[in-house]
């Protein structure tokens, strides 16, 4: 485990503060997708799911007709695809159309794949302002942090926090109240909105047969920024493709419960197309920026391929016991929480941290939360698998590989086995609960100090089950 | 009805809670069923497997199905166990049809406790009494890759004199997770730590569950933590009488 994950779990678990906020706030999101997800409200969830498991998967199954498709249906509304391979791709394109039209200012909405490829970071080395709109999203960007949690980006932050970063970054006054926090980031914000040459957005999904794109949201922030400036650039993950509108109804009935417990988030826009001659509004052009950014690669094995199907909902966040303790900060990478244990190795290589694989109990709590139903147990255990394949050509850790190669060999060999089972047993003493610490010698050796500064350890019986039954 | 039923209960149960065992032969025992404690068995593997070593595991996964191959039922007093089994060797053996097809035919023998006695059985009231408040923990895999939630209620709703408060949320994990628990032992502390204050603010005075691994981990944090209240398998409360 690399001492910076070991060092930010540690500091996590002994920020007070930080543990009831997190905890709190995911206790909520997850107590109100319950109680919408729940039988009597939503007969057909559980149906729901598995159409949403199978349109994703013939969806990624056939990205490349599907992604075709969609092009040239948003070719026929007039706007135009573009197609990136990375970030830097991704950059590239949006500085040179800025530096084409003269424009300085953007406006963005909420996109996770934006934070996967640091575009604010780059597109203001070139001197541009790229201002985040969504109330979270700003605040993150004040603090120059990264987003704690797929949907609620500054879940951790207090008002009182809030209210600090507002008096230091934007010089108004102290102010811990949330309304009249939101009404200075609006009043900010709306000077942004309204002087923006660019509107960048995220996408929820990319729909081939209308060549739509669809944003889903609570803010209203992203209909204006995807609105009010001259330009609209979409930037979305080719994974976010799905085959037809009528799809929709089985995602929409799904993405707003699952995330956030709502039956349908405040606002959703099916957006396609630059302004039309008889529109009163939109953008006069409009771009859809696909980006590959490794996805192709994943494309190519069967096991990692359903990580693709994930709609960002954050359920797995809040269901998970581990992400509610060590939070998101945690984590290496942009993705937290169940999917971003998953999706961090697959797209970076277990090297990043090997460790976070590990950082599960396993309970299978996301798995069963997840919408489009991704087996993350499973694919952790695949990775866990793929660590240790890695290990082994580095040749590193070979004492645990020779425990466990031991350990096979006792559990195949039952006579071994039980005399290890009495030579343990005779070694320690027979006493009180507390009596693992008192073991002189004992508390060196990792694993066993690992369980005993937590918890302690039943004192070993005097017999085996084995023993007694044969006594019986 | 005297059919035979084989334990498998688990080296956890073996080396550290034999209790648990004898107090599921008792239940079975009282059922009518013969049984049969085949002498080779070990461990189901699943150390291995959870840390990524499928090599070790399949060793040790071989010689369970060796031990077992011949049993007509088989008991675990372990939902994590059962499951490994059940639903892990499939996995494990996908590359070598005839071991899978071993493994298909072996696993739809194998039953956590619980739903042996509600599903097989057919009982829910074993005649046991145990006058007390208790609170269930459900375990993760059991809940989660088994679907057991109500057996274990319905067995605990018969028995005289037993009062159940559930602890919100029931459905947590406790942290355990095998290694995982001494590899962020830190962090698996703090989930227990968790567990214990629900355990605690139901009021209950004993802790049931159907993984003595679970009850390891919450037993641990439970000393710790100073309570006094216990820590009981599921067939430990349906033994007594
Ligand atoms: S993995 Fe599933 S639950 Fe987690 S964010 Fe993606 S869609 Fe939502």
């Amino acid at each position: 485990m690399s001492a910076e994950f070991q060092q930010h779990i540690h500091d996590t678990l002994a920020d007070g503060r930080l543990q009831s906020a997190v905890y709190t706030s995911t206790g909520r999101l997850k107590e109100g997708r319950s109680a919408v997800v729940a039988h009597d409200v939503l007969p057909d969830y559980q149906e729901l799911r598995t159409q949403a498991n199978a349109i994703k998967k013939h969806a990624i199954e056939n990205l490349d007709h599907y992604l075709e498709e969609f092009e040239r249906n948003v070719e026929a509304h007039g706007g135009r695809v573009v197609w990136c391979k990375d970030g830097s791709e991704v950059a590239d394109f949006v500085l040179e159309l800025a530096k084409e039209r003269g424009a300085r200012l953007i406006v963005k909405s909420k996109s996770m794949l934006t934070e996967e490829i640091d575009l604010n970071e780059r597109l203001e080395r070139h001197g541009l302002e790229s201002v985040e709109t969504d109330l979270g999203e700003y605040i993150i960007q004040l603090a120059h942090e990264r987003p704690y949690h797929i949907v609620a980006p500054a879940l951790h932050k207090t008002r009182e926090q809030v209210a600090d970063l507002f008096t230091a970054r934007l010089h108004v006054p102290h102010e811990t109240v949330i309304e009249k926090q939101t009404a200075t980031a609006r009043a900010v914000l709306r000077e942004k909105f309204l002087a923006a040459d660019i509107g960048i957005s995220g996408a929820n999904f990319l729909v081939a047969d209308s060549g739509a794109i669809v944003l889903v949201e609570n803010e209203g922030n992203a209909r204006l920024a995807t609105s009010a400036p001259k330009i609209h650039i979409a930037i979305a993950g080719i994974e976010k493709i799905v085959p037809r509108a009528q799809d929709l109804a089985t995602f929409l009935k799904l993405l707003a419960r699952s995330a956030t417990g709502q039956l349908l988030s405040v606002y959703t826009s099916f957006l396609s197309g630059p302004r039309r001659p008889d529109e009163i509004d939109g953008p006069e052009e409009f771009y859809v920026v696909l980006v590959d950014n490794g996805r192709t690669r994943l494309l190519q094995e069967r096991e990692k391929r359903q990580s693709l199907y994930c709609i960002r909902c954050g359920a797995c966040l809040n269901a998970c016991p581990v992400y509610r303790k060590i939070g998101g900060h945690s984590f290496p990478w942009v993705y937290s929480g169940p999917i971003g244990a998953i999706l961090t190795p697959q797209f970076l290589g277990v090297q990043r941290e090997p460790a976070l694989p590990f950082a599960s109990s396993l309970c299978g709590a996301c798995a069963e939360v997840c919408p489009v139903k991704i087996d993350i147990p499973k694919a952790l255990l695949d990775l866990r698998c793929e660590v240790k394949k890695a290990e082994m050509r580095e040749k590193q850790n070979r004492l645990e590989k020779l425990a466990f190669r031991v350990f096979a060999w006792v559990m195949s060999h039952p006579r071994i086995y039980e005399m290890a089972g009495r030579m343990a047993g005779s070694a320690f003493p027979e006493e009180n609960a507390g009596w693992l610490r008192r073991v002189p010698g004992l508390m060196n050796f990792g694993p066993m100090r690992a369980w005993a500064d937590q918890r302690d350890l039943p004192p070993p019986p005097a017999r085996s089950f084995r023993e007694m039954w044969r006594r019986r | 009805m005297a059919q035979r039923v084989s334990l498998f209960v688990t080296c956890i149960v073996d080396q550290l809670f034999p209790q648990i065992g004898m107090a599921m032969a008792h239940v079975l025992e009282r059922l009518g069923y013969q049984l049969d404690f085949p002498e080779g068995q070990t461990c189901c593997g699943q150390p291995a497997f959870n840390s990524g070593y499928r090599q070790e595991a399949r060793i040790v996964a071989r010689h369970f199905l060796d031990v077992f191959e011949k049993c007509e039922a088989i008991v675990v007093p372990s939902g994590s166990c059962a499951s490994m089994a059940i639903h892990h060797f499939p996995d494990l053996f996908a590359k070598e049809p005839e071991t899978l097809a071993r493994v298909r035919a072996l696993r739809e023998r194998i039953w956590e406790f619980s739903t042996f006695l509600t599903a097989v059985a057919g009982v829910e009231d074993v005649g046991a009494r145990f006058p007390d408040v208790v609170t269930f923990h459900d375990g993760c895999h059991a809940l989660r890759e088994m679907g057991v939630k109500s057996a274990p209620r319905r067995l605990l709703a018969q028995v005289r004199g037993l009062e159940l408060r559930e602890m919100q949320p029931a459905e947590e994990c406790c942290g355990f997770g095998g290694t995982f628990a001494v590899k962020f032992g830190e962090l698996s502390g703090a989930m227990a730590r968790t567990k214990v204050e629900a355990i605690l603010r139901t009021g209950a005075r004993s802790v049931v569950s159907l993984d003595p691994s679970c009850l390891m981990q919450i037993r641990g944090a439970l000393s710790r933590a100073g309570s006094e209240v216990r820590t009981l398998h599921l067939a430990e409360v349906l033994a007594s009488r």
